[in-house]
């Protein structure tokens, strides 16, 4: 065991901070979730692009550095510890792109990653449908066959697309054979849509948190070449998973963003610690340690991943830790800010009671997205404790 | 960075399983609880390298340091040993090999290492376990390290929750004991003591809840009731899969604990910070998870018969031995917040 990182790691690490130092905005960008925020976050993306930030462990033809995966943890700290912009152009380099470098062809590599990495062309996923949340496999919406256009016709709805409203493209599942009841995999394939394709309409929605680009999506009618469908027709079910375990470890949630949340957490509590309840002190300090749980078990992880090993039903455990981590480190905030959690503090985002206050609620959606924790919950008990379904 | 154990870590401790497994079922507990020290388990444990296993190999040992023997550590803790291993071999000898004289050494590091002697450690006034039967006694005071053999202490019996723990309260005469140390080579000493302890009663702790997490995986997966495993229910998944993030989350941090103490890199600040997170960590987990065992055993858990309370019993005292969740996040919270307003 050797839990000290290599000198060339250090540098790396020593050479995003100070690139993060001397680039990151000062003043921070209006939300990403908004119209206005996500042209600024998208003028961020490209300058990440143009220093060969924005997408560090891809290939280097691709706008990255080949970077190991433990490089991209390191940059993700410090990411995080410099108050850099949230990453607009996540659900595309994080969720689609592996399942580009996974089943996409090169020409679909070539032709999708370089812009998906500078932020030219930005991604949402239309995973869900209303009737089909959990239950991803119920999902209805139908591609037919259009062989005479060398494609596919779409029809149907998608929902709960985050940034769906400020997105170039959409990239999700669709039924290619009817519906078997007893092989609900079976039958769809994983297809990306740009939307302004002809009959894809794009309907935003406000959330709980006040975000704006939340969006449904329908289909009627529209056509798609084949050149947008990843893997093989008929297989989307399984293209689909082999990236959603991504989805719930590694890559949507690395230890940085909550090591920062826990940095912030300490500054709000010495800021109040005179009128802070005591217990209090204990809650903080509770909550720092998770957050180092979260970063040496990813750790573990990616020593794992490094040496070969391929991880799980594993990706659970990571997704229930640091979704529950994330709402108790809010509470606890809450708990120090009490009324003043509407009052606003000029900037220091650390001391700043709207900005907890907005945190905690988009906190509260962890447990919900990226498979729900009572899914999670229920993997774990099947897949790692051998539990028997019925 | 690799966070792997090499092969022959991962040999020993597996091998150490199956020696507790054959030496320390849970008739051999039940036997310690109803009859005190089990006639020639410690010779065993020590003939099997665990006693020893810190001491020097100068003196007869392997010269383990906790990164070497975290691994084992876990075990005696999934085996609810009844003995002071911890105490000897985690705590006492180091603090030995460090302050010792070296006729003190050559006397004691070898019995410790043939298992030809047992050693305890008093911290405080609290009762110290397994005193009477110990041959030496460590003593940690606030500005002196005090070395006891027997004779030189009178030990009075105490009642216990742990039936495996055995404590007693000890009282000397300060003529009778050896000056290991004072002033400041005895906070140094006294501090050393307590991270190890820490750190070795952490290890113990995710042995004990994984114990516990996997009989009551065994217990929900036979056990019927409406004509169907209860396991097959939802809530017993979900109680038990909250058990694991627990139990999984808190392992990681004990590892690095126990590698930071071996590091000589290591800044001590963040050594502490990290022994004090693990003990924090673990402890709370298994905490968690002996409630969920308890609770997935039912009633039948709670019969005294059934040999789940042994080892909840052993938990509950470990989770707050050297220092219990708070008082390590009390640690933590000196220096990562900084020091009380």
């Amino acid at each position: 065991m050797n839990l000290a990182f290599t000198a060339r790691e250090e540098a790396f690490r020593q050479e995003a901070r100070a690139w993060l130092e001397a680039n990151v905005p000062i003043e921070p960008l209006p939300s990403g979730d908004t119209a206005e925020g996500f042209k600024a976050h998208l003028e961020w993306e490209r300058q990440l692009f143009e220093a060969r930030w924005a997408v560090v462990s891809w290939p280097e033809r691709y706008g990255g550095r080949d970077a190991s995966l433990f490089e991209w943890c390191l940059f993700e700290e410090e990411y995080y510890r410099a108050g850099a912009p949230s990453r607009v152009t996540q659900n595309g380099i994080f969720l689609l792109a592996p399942t580009l470098f996974e089943y996409g062809t090169e020409a679909q590599r070539d032709r999708i990653l370089p812009a998906m990495a500078s932020g030219e062309y930005t991604w949402a996923q239309a995973w869900s449908e209303p009737g089909a949340g959990s239950d991803l496999a119920g999902l209805r919406a139908t591609a037919t066959r259009d062989e005479a256009r060398g494609g596919w016709v779409l029809n149907g709805q998608k929902t709960w697309c985050t940034r769906g409203a400020f997105c170039d493209g959409v990239y999700g599942l669709f039924r290619t054979a009817p519906m078997n009841p007893e092989k609900r995999h079976h039958g769809m394939t994983y297809f990306m849509v740009d939307v302004k394709t002809p009959g894809v309409t794009v309907r935003p929605f406000e959330r709980l948190d006040g975000d704006e680009g939340f969006a449904e999506v329908f289909f009627a009618d529209a056509f798609v070449p084949d050149d947008q469908i990843i893997g093989e027709v008929g297989r989307g079910w399984y293209v689909a998973m082999a990236t959603a375990s991504s989805e719930r470890g590694l890559t949507l949630r690395s230890p940085g963003r909550f090591m920062a949340t826990a940095t912030r957490l300490v500054r709000l509590y010495r800021e109040y610690s005179r009128t802070a309840d005591a217990s209090l002190r204990d809650a903080v300090a509770k909550a720092w340690i998770e957050a180092q749980a979260y970063r040496w078990y990813t750790y573990q992880t990616v020593s794992r991943m490094v040496q070969g090993e391929s991880i799980g039903a594993e990706a659970s455990l990571n997704k229930l830790f640091w979704s529950e981590m994330d709402v108790r480190t809010h509470e606890v905030a809450l708990s120090i800010l009490g009324p003043q959690a509407g009052v606003s503090s000029d900037g220091d985002v650390a001391i700043d009671g709207p900005a907890w206050m907005k945190g905690y609620q988009f906190a509260l959606a962890g447990p919900i997205y990226a498979g729900s924790n009572e899914i999670q919950r229920d993997v774990v008990a099947h897949r790692l404790l051998g539990l028997p379904r019925r | 960075m690799d966070f792997s154990f090499t092969e022959d870590q991962l040999l020993l401790r597996d091998g150490l399983r199956e020696v507790l497994a054959g030496e320390c079922p849970a008739s051999v507990l039940r036997q310690a609880w109803e009859h005190g020290p089990v006639e020639g388990l410690w010779r065993s444990l020590a003939e099997n390298g665990l006693v020893g296993a810190s001491v020097s190999e100068a003196f007869g040992g392997l010269g383990f340091t906790p990164i070497d023997w975290v691994l084992l550590f876990e075990e005696v803790g999934r085996a609810a040993v009844p003995e002071p291993v911890l105490d000897t071999t985690a705590v006492v000898v180091p603090v030995l090999e460090d302050l010792g004289s070296a006729e003190l050494k050559a006397q004691w590091l070898p019995a410790i290492a043939a298992g030809e002697a047992k050693c305890a450690v008093a911290v405080g006034t609290d009762p110290v376990p397994y005193a009477a039967e110990a041959d030496a006694v460590l003593v940690l005071e606030a500005k002196r390290v005090l070395w006891l053999e027997r004779g030189a202490f009178r030990t009075s019996a105490q009642p216990a929750v742990d039936g495996g723990r055995r404590p007693a309260t000890i009282a000397f005469d300060d003529a009778a004991g050896i000056e290991l140390a004072i002033g400041l080579d005895a906070v140094r000493a006294a501090d050393l003591a307590r991270r190890l302890g820490a750190l070795a009663s952490s290890a113990e702790l995710i042995g004990l809840a994984s114990h516990l997490l996997d009989e009551s995986v065994a217990y929900v997966k036979r056990r019927e009731q409406f004509g169907r495993p209860i396991g097959s229910f939802q809530a017993i998944k979900h109680l038990l899969a909250n058990a694991l993030v627990d139990l999984e989350f808190a392992r990681p941090m004990v590892y690095r604990a126990a590698w930071s103490l071996s590091s000589a890199d290591t800044d001590p600040l963040l050594a502490e910070v990290a022994v004090s997170s693990a003990k924090s960590l673990s402890a709370d987990a298994a905490q968690q998870v002996a409630r969920a065992a308890l609770q997935c055993h039912g009633a039948m858990g709670y019969s005294y018969e059934c040999d789940l309370h042994l080892w909840l019993k052993r938990a509950w005292a470990r989770a707050v031995d050297w220092g219990d969740a708070r008082h390590h996040r009390a640690r933590v919270a000196d220096r990562v917040i900084g020091p009380c307003q």
